[in-house]
C-alpha cells in the first residue's frame, strides 16, 4: 500500500468512528493566530470516546488555544471543530448551550468564584442549568461531588481564598463535574501540585474516569501524568499535531521534539519509575499467586 | 437515552415496589426526586430493571430514596449497580455555607473588628512614619544612598504633570466662590467682599485642602497600587534579600516628593483660584483686574499665605504615608491591592481633614486670624 492509500484508510477508520459515535471530539484543519503569529496552521485531533487523551507540546505552541478553541472561548480563522458529532464552530451561544452542558472545564488556577464558598461554588452549573432540582437536592449533590474528588467534609463552607493550591484544583474539578458530563477539560491539573498531590490527582482522575465513564481532554507538562493515566498522547509541534499515539508509538517516531521530550533525563526518569513499579506488581504477584487480572 | 424518568408503585406479593423506567439522568430527571420525596413506606424494594440509562445525580436520588424507605435496589444494571454503589461509599454530610451567626452578635463583632482595626492601622502608620524617619536619618549618614534620580521622577509624576488638573480644578472653585459669594453679599450691598472671601478663602484653606485630595487621589492610590503589586509579585522581597532598602527605594522618594511638591502645588493652586475668582468678578461684577488686585494686597495678610504653606507639606506626608503604608500592608492576592489603594485614598482625605480642623484651632490660638 502507498502511503495515500494508509492516508486515505485512516480517514474512512476515523469518518467511520464518527458515524458510530466512538468520536467525542473531532478537529479538522483549524487555524488559530494572533496578529502575524499563527499558532495552528491545519491542525487535525480526534479524540475517542472513554479515552483520557494527553495533549503535550512546548511552551507557547498553542495548547491552551487548542482547548479554549475546542470549548469556544475563542473563534478559529479557519477549520471545523465537532463535539458528539455536533459542529461547534459558528454556532450561536443558545445552540452550543446544549453541549456545554455535557462537557466539564478545570482551568489551570482552579477559575473558583471567589465570593461563594466550595459547596456553593459547585452548585452553580446545577442551579444554573436545572432550577427544578430543589436545595435539599442540589445541596446533597454539591456534598457527594465534593467527596468524590477526595476533599474532606470541612471544605464544603470555605472560601477558595482559604484553600491550598491543591485543595482549589479538586474544588475546580468537582464544580466541572458538577453537572455529570461526559466529556471533561483538564488545563494542566497537576501543575504547582508537590508530587505526592499530583499523583493522588491522577489516581483520583484515573478512577473518576472509570466509574462515570469520562472522556478526558488533559493538557499536561507532567511526565508522570502522561505515563500513568493517559490512554493516548497527542504531540503539538508546528503549528500542528504531529504524531498521536500511546506512548510506545510516540517513541517509535523519530521526531527530534518527541525523542528529547521522552528521553531527555526527566522523560528517562518517569519511564525508569513506572518500569520499577510494573516489576514491583510482578513480583508482588508472583508472590501473592496466581494474577487475578485485576490492578 | 433521553426518555423522561418516571415512576410507578406497583404491588407485587403483597408488598409496595416502586419501578422506575426511563432515563435517570440530570436532564430527563424533572419533578422525579419530588415524587420519590413522597412515597410513603413501607416498600420493599425499588426496581432499576426498566432504567436505561442513569448519572450519579439519578444514582443518588436512588440512594436517598433507598435509605430513606429502607429498601432494597433491585434489578440495577452492572454500570448503575457500580454508580450507587458508589456514590453510596460518599454519604457524609458537607457542610455548604458557613456557621450562621446571630445577627445581633455578628453586628456586635464587627463593630469590634472595625474598631480593632482602625486601632491598628493607626499605630501601624504611626509605625511606618517613625520607619521612615529612620530611613531618613540613615540617608542623611550616608548620603551617597539618596537616591536622586528616583526622586526627580517622582517630582513629574506627582507634581508636573498634575498642573493641567490642579489649575482646572482650581480656576473653577475660584469662579464658584466668588460667584456663590457675590450673589449672597450683594443683598448687602457689599459686593466688594467678595475679593476678601475668594483672597482670603482659597490661600487659607482651599487651595492647599482642594490640592491634598486631588494628590490623595492621583498619587497616594498610584503608590499603594504600585507597592502592592511589587508586594505582590515579591518584588519588596527580592530588593530586601539584595540588601536594597524597601523603605529607601520606594517609600522615602515618593514621600520626597509629596512633601516638596505639596507647597507648589497649593500655592499654584491658590493663585489660579484667585484668578478664577478676579476673572468672574471682571465679567460679571465689573471690577476691573487692578482694582481687584489692590483691593486683595489690603485684604489678605501674608499670614494667610503661611498658613498654606505650613499646612501642605503636613498634608503631603499624611498622603504619601497612607498610600506607601496600605501598599506595603498587601499581602495574598490580586483583590487585596484594590482594597488597599481605596482604604489609601480613604485614609488620607479624612486624616487630612482632620489635620485642617487642629489646623484652624491652633493658627486662630496664635493670632494669625
Amino acid at each position: 500500500m502507498s502511503e495515500e492509500d494508509i492516508i486515505q484508510a485512516e480517514e474512512q477508520r476515523v469518518d467511520e468512528a464518527v458515524e458510530r459515535g466512538d468520536i467525542a471530539i473531532s478537529v479538522r484543519g483549524l487555524r488559530n493566530s494572533f496578529g502575524d503569529q499563527v499558532i495552528h496552521d491545519g491542525l487535525d485531533l480526534d479524540v475517542r470516546k472513554g479515552e483520557i487523551l494527553g495533549v503535550v507540546g512546548g511552551s507557547g505552541t498553542g495548547k491552551s488555544v487548542l482547548m479554549r478553541t475546542i470549548i469556544g472561548l475563542q473563534t478559529p480563522d479557519e477549520g471545523e471543530i465537532q463535539v458528539f458529532g455536533e459542529s461547534m464552530v459558528g454556532r450561536s451561544d443558545d445552540e452550543a448551550l446544549a453541549i456545554r452542558k455535557r462537557w466539564g472545564v478545570l482551568f489551570q488556577g482552579g477559575a473558583l468564584f471567589s465570593t461563594l464558598t466550595v459547596a456553593e461554588n459547585v452548585e452553580v452549573p446545577i442551579r444554573e442549568y436545572y432550577p427544578n432540582i430543589g436545595p435539599q437536592l442540589r445541596d446533597e449533590i454539591a456534598a457527594y461531588k465534593i467527596r468524590m474528588t477526595g476533599l474532606p467534609s470541612e471544605a464544603g463552607p470555605k472560601y477558595p481564598s482559604e484553600l491550598s493550591g491543591g485543595m482549589k484544583k479538586r474544588a475546580g474539578l468537582a464544580r466541572a463535574l458538577a453537572l455529570d458530563p461526559d466529556l471533561l477539560f483538564l488545563d494542566e491539573p497537576t501543575a504547582g501540585l508537590d508530587p505526592i498531590g499530583a499523583a493522588a490527582f491522577d489516581d483520583q482522575t484515573r478512577k473518576l474516569q472509570q466509574t462515570l465513564g469520562l472522556t478526558v481532554f488533559l493538557i499536561t507538562h507532567d511526565l508522570d501524568t502522561l505515563y500513568s493515566i493517559c490512554d493516548r498522547v497527542a504531540v503539538l509541534a508546528d503549528r500542528k499535531v504531529t504524531a498521536v499515539g500511546t506512548i510506545d508509538e510516540l517513541l517509535a517516531t523519530d521526531h527530534p521534539w518527541i525523542q528529547e521530550y521522552f528521553n531527555g533525563p526527566r522523560g528517562r526518569a518517569a519511564t525508569a519509575a513506572v518500569s520499577r513499579e510494573k516489576g514491583r506488581e510482578q513480583k508482588k504477584q508472583a508472590a501473592d499467586g496466581p494474577p487475578d487480572g485485576r490492578r | 437515552m433521553n426518555k423522561a424518568a418516571d415512576l410507578a408503585e406497583e404491588n407485587r406479593d403483597g408488598s409496595t415496589v416502586i419501578q422506575l423506567s426511563g432515563s435517570l439522568a440530570i436532564a430527563c430527571l424533572g419533578d422525579l426526586p419530588d415524587r420519590l420525596d413522597a412515597v410513603q413506606g413501607p416498600v420493599s424494594a425499588i426496581d432499576l430493571s426498566q432504567v436505561d440509562h442513569m448519572d450519579t445525580i439519578g444514582a443518588w436520588t436512588v440512594h436517598r430514596a433507598a435509605k430513606r424507605l429502607d429498601c432494597e435496589i433491585s434489578g440495577a444494571s452492572e454500570d448503575a449497580g457500580r454508580l450507587i454503589h458508589a456514590v453510596g461509599e460518599l454519604d457524609e454530610p458537607v457542610p455548604i455555607r458557613p456557621d450562621n451567626v446571630h445577627p445581633l452578635r455578628r453586628v456586635v463583632g464587627q463593630i469590634g473588628e472595625a474598631v480593632c482595626a482602625s486601632g491598628t492601622t493607626l499605630i501601624g502608620l504611626l509605625g511606618f512614619f517613625g520607619a521612615t524617619l529612620v530611613a531618613t536619618w540613615n540617608v542623611i549618614r550616608h548620603p551617597h544612598r539618596f537616591r536622586i534620580n528616583a526622586v526627580v521622577q517622582r517630582f513629574e509624576v506627582v507634581g508636573v504633570s498634575a498642573l493641567g488638573i490642579i489649575g482646572l480644578m482650581s480656576f473653577l472653585i475660584g469662579i464658584v466662590i466668588a460667584q456663590q459669594g457675590s450673589v449672597q453679599l450683594r443683598q448687602f450691598g457689599m459686593e466688594m467682599l467678595t475679593i476678601n472671601l475668594v483672597g482670603r478663602l482659597t490661600f487659607r484653606e482651599l487651595g492647599v485642602l482642594m490640592t491634598a485630595i486631588m494628590v490623595a487621589g492621583r498619587s497616594g492610590s498610584a503608590f499603594a497600587a504600585q507597592l502592592g503589586t511589587m508586594k505582590l509579585t515579591e518584588e519588596v522581597d527580592a530588593m530586601r534579600t539584595i540588601g536594597v532598602s524597601p523603605m529607601e527605594a520606594l517609600v522615602l522618594p515618593r514621600t520626597l516628593a509629596v512633601v516638596v511638591m505639596m507647597p507648589l502645588l497649593g500655592f499654584y493652586s491658590s493663585v489660579v483660584a484667585v484668578i478664577g475668582g478676579g476673572f468672574l468678578c471682571a465679567i460679571a461684577l465689573e471690577i476691573p483686574p487692578i482694582t481687584f488686585v489692590q483691593r486683595l494686597r489690603e485684604v489678605v495678610p501674608i499670614t494667610d499665605l503661611w498658613v498654606g504653606l505650613i499646612k501642605a507639606p503636613v498634608f503631603g506626608i499624611i498622603i504619601a504615608l497612607s498610600g506607601c503604608f496600605q501598599g506595603m500592608q498587601v499581602k495574598g492576592n490580586a483583590e487585596e491591592v484594590g482594597l488597599r489603594t481605596t482604604a489609601a485614598v480613604v485614609q488620607a482625605i479624612f486624616l487630612v481633614i482632620v489635620i485642617d480642623a487642629f489646623f484652624a484651632v491652633f493658627f486662630t490660638w496664635v493670632g494669625w486670624n
